[in-house]
This record gives C-alpha cells, structure tokens and sequence, in this order.
C-alpha cells in the first residue's frame, strides 16, 4: 500500500509542473501586450521599456518561466503587476468569499432541488410534477445575469430588503454576511438546484418502481415513510456523486454571479486579471486551483486505497 | 407541521437580514467607479477612476473649475520668470495626512521623483522639465530645457499632486498601498475589486469644505449593476451612468442626472503611414477619407447609440476648451458628395475598408452604424472586434485600417493634439506626419499668450480636418447619477469627483 501511495504522490510532480507549463505557455499565446496595458494613457516608449525591464518581459520565454518557476518552488507567486499586492495575499482574501458563496449555493441548490424532484416523482403526472418541471426547466433556462439583475430590482430596488451587492465576511458580521450572499448564492445556486430536481425526480422514480418498495407499502407502512425512508435513501446515492460534481461546476459559475452582485470573489479577481493582463495573478489563481484539485484527488485515491480491501493488499 | 416551521425560517431569516441593510454608517459618502483603480501612487497611477479617488486623497498644486479655468488649490499662484522657468508659491500652513509639513521641499522631492521613479507615468507630463529647485521654504522654482506651455495645466492632475516625502521614502514602490498626500481624506484601507475606504483627514488645510468622515469607493463595471445600486440607495453618487439608463434615473423621484460636457472625445484613426495597412484608398487619400466623414452622420450616430448625450464633433478640443474652434462646423451627411469626391478619387468601388471596434456593446453599435451608412456612399466596411489589450497592440502595429478609439482627454490643448498627430508620437497610431503640423504643434507648446496659442491651435485643427488621419466622432459628456440628497456637488468638466463642497441633505 505504501509503494502505491509513494507512486501516487510522485505523479503529483509531473502533473503540477506540466500545469505551470501549459499556464505559462497559454498565457504567452494571449494577444495583447501587458506593457501596453500597464502604461495606459500615459504611455511612452521610455516607460513601456522600464515596465518591460522590470517585469522582466524583455527575457526569453523560458528564462521568464524558470525565473517563475523558481519562485514558486519557493512559496512565493509574485505580486500582482497591477496592484502590487502579494498574488498569494490576494488568493488568501479571495477564496474565502467564493467559498463561502459556494457553500451556502449549494446547499440552496440542495434544498431546493431534492424535495422538488423527490415531489415531482412521487405526483408523477400531476399538475404538481409538470409545475416542477417548468420550475427546473426555468431554473436551467434564466441566465444567471438577468435573473441577478432581476432580483437586485425586486429585494433591493423595489422592497429594500436586501443589499444589492457588497461582502461582509461571515466571520466579521455573521447578519449582514448573510444579508449580502443570500441573493447571489440564490442565483448561483439556481441552476444547480434544477440539476438536482431532474436526477433526483429520475432516481426517485426508479426507486419508486422497485420490488423493496412495494414491499413496504404491502406492510402496510405509511406513504411518507416508504417515499422518505426505503426510496429516497437510496435514489440520493447516485443523486449526492452528481452534486459532488456540480460544486465544482458551481465555483466556476461564481465567476458570473460575483461580477452581477459585485462580490470581491475568486472568480472576478481571475476575470480582472485576465483582462488586465496582470499574468503573475492568472498564473498563481490557476496555479493554486489546480493544486487544489490534485490534492483533493490525491485525497479521493488514498481514501480509495484504504477503504479498498483489495488494492490495500495489492 | 411543515408550514409553521418554513414561515419561522423565512422570519428568521428576514428578521436578520433587513435590519443589516440599514445598518449603513452615518456620515459615509459612497461613490459607484466603473471600473477598479490600478495604483495608488500618483507617480505611477494610469487610470482614469484612479484619479477620482486621488480627487479625494490627494490635493494638486493647481486645480481647474467648471469653466477650465486654472485655479489655486496647494499653490497660491503661479509666475513664468522666463519661458523655461515656473515659479510656484506654496499655500502656507498645509500639512500631509501623515503630518508632515508641506513646503518646497517636498515639492521638490515629488517631481524629482515623477522625473526619475522606473515606470513613472509623469515623464511624459512634464516634458522638458529638467529639475525643481526651493527658493524659499514656500515658493518652488521649476526649471525646463525647452518651453512648455501645457506645463501648468498638467499640475492641475496627478504631476501636481505633492507626496508626503516622509512616508514615499518609508514605503518605497509600495507606497501605492500606503498613499499619503495632502487632499482632504487619508487612506485606510483598499480591498482590491471592492472598495477603498478613505477617512477625514482633520488637518486638511480647506477642512470647512468637507462634511463627510469617511469616503468609499466601489468599482461596478457593470452600468446596469451600478445604475441598480444607485436606485437601491447603496451608493450615493455614481460617476459614468450609462446614457442609455439616464431615462431611468431621471424618472426615479430620489435621484438625479447631471450631465456635462466632458474633455475626452472619440473617433476613428486612419492608418496613413504604418506598414502595408496603410497600402489602402483610405489610408492613402485623404479624398477618401473626406468621402467617408460625408458619408457619416455624426448627429444619427449619437442619437441611435448614446441617445443624443454625446455631442457630435469635427475637433478635439473640448466644447468647454476656450480652445474650442467655433468655426469648425460638423459636417452634415452628404451621400452624394461623398460619391462625387470617390469618383474624383478615381478608386474603384466599393471601397473596402476594415474597421477595428474593441469588444464593447457600445463600439459594436457604433460600428454596425457606420457600416450601414458607409456603404451608401460607396464603403465596403467589414468590422474587426478586438479585445481592448489586443486592439490597443494591433493599433501600435499598424495593424489596421481604421481604429474607433477614444481619448479621455486632457485640459491643455497639446494634450489633446501632439500625442495623435504629431509624427512620431506615441499614440500616432496611424503614423500620420506632416512637417507643418509638426511645427505649428510645437510652436503651440513654446508660446504661453492666450491669442496666440489659440491662433496656432485653430490652424493646428483646420490641418488636422484637411488631411483627416483622424476622424472626430463626438465628445464625451459627463453623466453623474446622485441621490436627490446630495447637494454641493459641481460638474467639472474632467469629470473628476471633488468631494469640497459636497454634503447630504436630511
């Protein structure tokens, strides 16, 4: 077992370096001169120089990559051309936010999606199901970016019920952290909460037509136990590997949610700093996202591998 | 059982949440920017909503007033000695947010250090400058190699605005994260894409004028999302309202519009001179050129996109600008002059002609415009969306056509003239170059005497509408959205936020 862990952490290697490789290299192929950028208005050849030089764009390629490169190996991802903030102190402040805006889509998504579905499969064919539907089709259908905006104009323009936008971090003021991310985490958590209604309506009625479940109702047990306790149970299992799934998709979706609500998230410091060609903050954001995945992955294979009989003895 | 708890939950959770919105601190000014400032650094800083926040921390040796007049604000006033040497006369009793004294010294100190910082985006600013020197602890001497008449007007921006020399030694390049200068508000704090909080300094030397305690900024790129806080109350002034939301901000009876022409302008670059591009009917005639503008309707195209707020224009020079060349008439549209001049031109039709627009909604509407009318009159116009980075790239490459690109604009004429056409310049994207407009630009910048700048200039833009490398298409205005409540604010025409004045009403 340990050669096979051994093996498995030394894959990480390769892996994380082919990841710089491609960052670094997609990011060369992107038009647009960071120097150019970086001088705005007041440009000048002079200063574009300077900016050049000093951000070290005037090297080759490969020296600019292994001067990257060797930086990370050290901790350290750069600062930030445009802020001049520590990449990794940007990260630190940042993905708190979306992950906390994540968390609370998701578990919107979850509370939404699950019983939605779990109701439409159990009034199959009813005006309750096909109301169920239309709500899933719509919650796949509303672009993020109008039903954002559509909501800012209800709870916040019309009602003044909500902030529109802002962030308040959970642990400084838990009232008004709540008060600015329930909008976005209901929007983000909207379409996912659609994903889950229509897997969970299928498992449920899968589950609904098998041999256990009539059985349990031929024991006399009542509706809501059969439904809650013996069907549901089971439909969730297929149900919860595909919400594993969809919270990654969720983070991704953030990118959109946070520019709508202004929310100072991972997703818009990645989209400003692909604009601005602020390349050390691409570069440490994708960098730090892919060890993330890795690590989590790595997690997934050893848990595998001890939970696993089989591959333990191998 | 359900219901009970479900309606306990939503209470709950609204019982929370609302108090929280109204939980905002008194005494606090929010203003929506459209976009995130790059550096704090007035030495370093690029952008244009950088400078909106420096309105509020750091004050300038000169400031300009609605009317584009050159007015004291750190300085007392101002003499030219000779033409290659200024004299300043500081406002006593002034001290930076960190208490530092302002006086020559740090005067010096800051120029030296916008003429010599790597990367200093006010080299360009102060052309010709060649040194400060302190004459008394209260009056600056600054000398140059050559005249400089747009000097003076430079130091009503960011070359003007005084460091404390205290705190840029401490912080070195960091000193964007740590700005200290002498305007009204002190920094506190910044969370990049999210706010910059600025506290009341009570040392300001004009503090009567400010009734806030604190000043946040916000970046909203987004003009419906701004728009849609400023009707929510969560922001209290909001600078760049879209012209197309002003419908619903005038409607709305809490708020309202100020609408002010502006310095900036925008218009569409010919590639005359730069590389095989330039290997085209429009780039090599300047009849053709002339037969485009005439088959533009400058007036419709404001009117369709920007619903008539941008005014139309044949110059560069702001409306306000008391440069401003009145005789320079917008040509109307006239298709069939414009075919005549085509003909004259002897080049085969259509002509075809590929536009660069940048990937903005705005400059896409622009651009289907101008192609619809265009080919009335005989153009084959294709559009070429780029990315702005990539376009600004293409544009010092030569490689286009003809650009539609902007300029914020600059209150000295030169600032608006020399940088597009004089040759060689820097944003001469065409690489336009003619010796006579060479010389009549430079002769502009060694004059200081109002009328003969102004003849000099007029020349300078009745040159620059006979060759057209650059096709003006309307100048900016200013469109402010602000609560009913806010009183004291005036329009200025760089569209500045200055915060003197400025108060909220019960």
């Amino acid at each position: 077992m340990r050669g096979r862990l051994g093996i498995r952490l030394l894959q990480v290697i390769p892996t994380l370096l082919l990841v710089s490789m491609l960052v670094f290299g997609l990011q060369q192929l992107m038009p647009g001169d960071p120097a150019l950028l970086l001088a705005g208005e007041e440009a000048n050849p002079q200063v574009i120089a300077q900016i050049r030089a000093q951000l070290w764009l005037d090297r080759p390629v490969p020296v600019q990559y292994l001067h990257w490169l060797g930086r990370i190996l050290h901790g350290n991802l750069g600062y930030s051309w445009r802020l001049r903030e520590p990449v990794l102190q940007l990260i630190g402040q940042k993905l708190p936010v979306t992950l906390q805006l994540g968390g609370m889509a998701f578990l919107i998504a979850i509370a939404i999606g699950v019983p939605m579905g779990v109701l439409s499969a159990v009034k199959r064919d009813t005006p309750l199901d096909w109301l169920a539907n239309a709500i899933g089709l719509g919650g796949l259908s509303i672009p993020t970016f109008w039903l954002g905006i559509m909501m800012i104009l209800l709870f916040s323009v019309d009602l003044g019920w909500l902030p529109p936008s802002g962030y308040v971090p959970l642990f400084g003021d838990w009232q008004r952290s709540l008060a600015t991310t329930i909008m976005p985490a209901f929007v983000l958590g909207n379409a996912i909460a659609a994903v889950l209604m229509r897997h969970t309506r299928s498992a449920m009625l899968q589950a609904l037509s098998q041999d256990y479940v009539r059985t349990a109702r031929a024991k006399g047990l009542g509706e809501m136990v059969v439904v809650l306790r013996h069907a549901l149970r089971n439909a969730l299992i297929p149900v919860v590997t595909l919400g594993a799934l969809e919270f990654g998709a969720l983070l991704s979706g953030a990118v959109l949610t946070e520019q709508v609500f202004s929310i100072p998230g991972f997703g818009k410091l990645i989209v400003d700093a692909v604009f601005n060609r602020d390349y050390p903050v691409v570069q440490g954001v994708v960098m730090v996202t892919a060890s993330i995945y890795i690590g989590l992955n790595l997690l997934a294979d050893v848990l595998y591998i001890i939970i696993n009989p089989r591959l333990r003895a191998a | 059982m359900n219901r009970p708890i479900l309606a306990a939950l939503a209470a709950g959770v609204l019982g929370v949440v609302v108090p929280a919105v109204h939980a905002a601190k008194a005494q606090t000014f929010h203003i929506a920017l459209r976009e995130d400032p790059d550096l704090l650094d007035p030495t370093l800083g690029q952008s244009y909503v950088g400078r909106i926040v420096f309105a509020g921390l750091c004050d300038k040796l000169f400031d300009i007033d609605s009317k584009l007049n050159v007015v004291p604000m750190l300085a007392t006033s101002f003499k030219w000695e000779s033409p290659t040497a200024l004299v300043i006369h500081l406002r006593p009793g002034v001290t930076f947010q960190d208490g530092t004294k302002l006086d020559a010294a740090a005067v010096v100190y800051t120029i030296e250090r916008d003429l010599t910082m790597q990367g200093s985006a006010r080299k360009g600013e102060l052309a010709n400058v060649t040194g400060a020197e302190v004459v008394d602890p209260l009056t600056v001497k600054i000398s140059l190699s050559a005249p400089n008449a747009g000097l003076v007007a430079q130091l009503t921006d960011r070359a003007g605005m005084i460091v404390s020399p205290t705190a840029a030694k401490k912080e070195g390049r960091n000193f964007a994260l740590h700005p200290v200068c002498a305007g009204p508000f002190a920094f506190a704090k910044r969370i990049p894409q999210d706010e910059i909080v600025l506290d009341r300094y009570p040392g300001y030397w004009n503090a009567k004028s400010i009734h806030f305690n604190q000043v946040i900024y916000r970046p909203f790129p987004n003009g419906s999302v701004r728009l849609a806080n400023l009707q929510a109350g969560a922001i209290d002034l909001s600078e760049q309202i879209l012209p197309t939301d002003v419908a619903a901000v005038k409607k709305n009876p809490k708020l309202e519009v100020v609408i002010s022409p502006g310095l900036g302008y925008n218009g569409i670059t010919f590639n005359t001179n730069n590389g095989p591009q330039a290997k085209t009917p429009i780039g090599e005639s300047a009849l053709v050129r002339k037969a485009f503008e005439l088959s533009i309707d400058r007036k419709a195209l404001s009117q369709v996109v920007f619903n008539g707020m941008y005014p139309p224009t044949a110059q560069a020079l702001s409306l306000l600008s008391p440069y401003h060349d009145t005789s320079i008439a917008v040509a109307g549209r006239d298709v069939a002059k414009a075919k005549a001049l085509l003909k004259q031109a002897g080049v085969k039709l259509p002509v075809p002609v590929t536009l660069t627009i940048t990937s903005n909604s705005d400059a896409q509407q622009m651009g289907v415009v101008i192609q619809s009318m265009a080919k009335e009159a005989g153009f084959d116009v294709k559009l070429r969306t780029l990315e702005f980075a990539t376009s600004l790239q293409a544009g010092h490459k030569g490689d286009f056509q003809a650009y539609l690109i902007g300029w914020s604009g600059r209150v000295d004429p030169d600032g608006n003239l020399t940088p597009f056409l004089r040759s060689g310049s820097f944003f001469n994207y065409g690489h336009y170059s003619n010796p006579t407009m060479d010389k009549l630009l430079s002769e502009g910048l060694a004059t200081t005497d109002f009328a003969k700048r102004k003849a000099i200039y007029d020349q300078v833009q009745e040159l620059s509408n006979k060759d057209l490398p650059l096709m003006y298409l309307y100048t900016l205005s200013n469109i402010v959205g602000m609560k009913k409540s806010v009183q004291g604010f005036v329009p200025v025409p760089d569209g500045m936020i200055r915060l003197q004045g400025v108060s909220m009403s019960k």
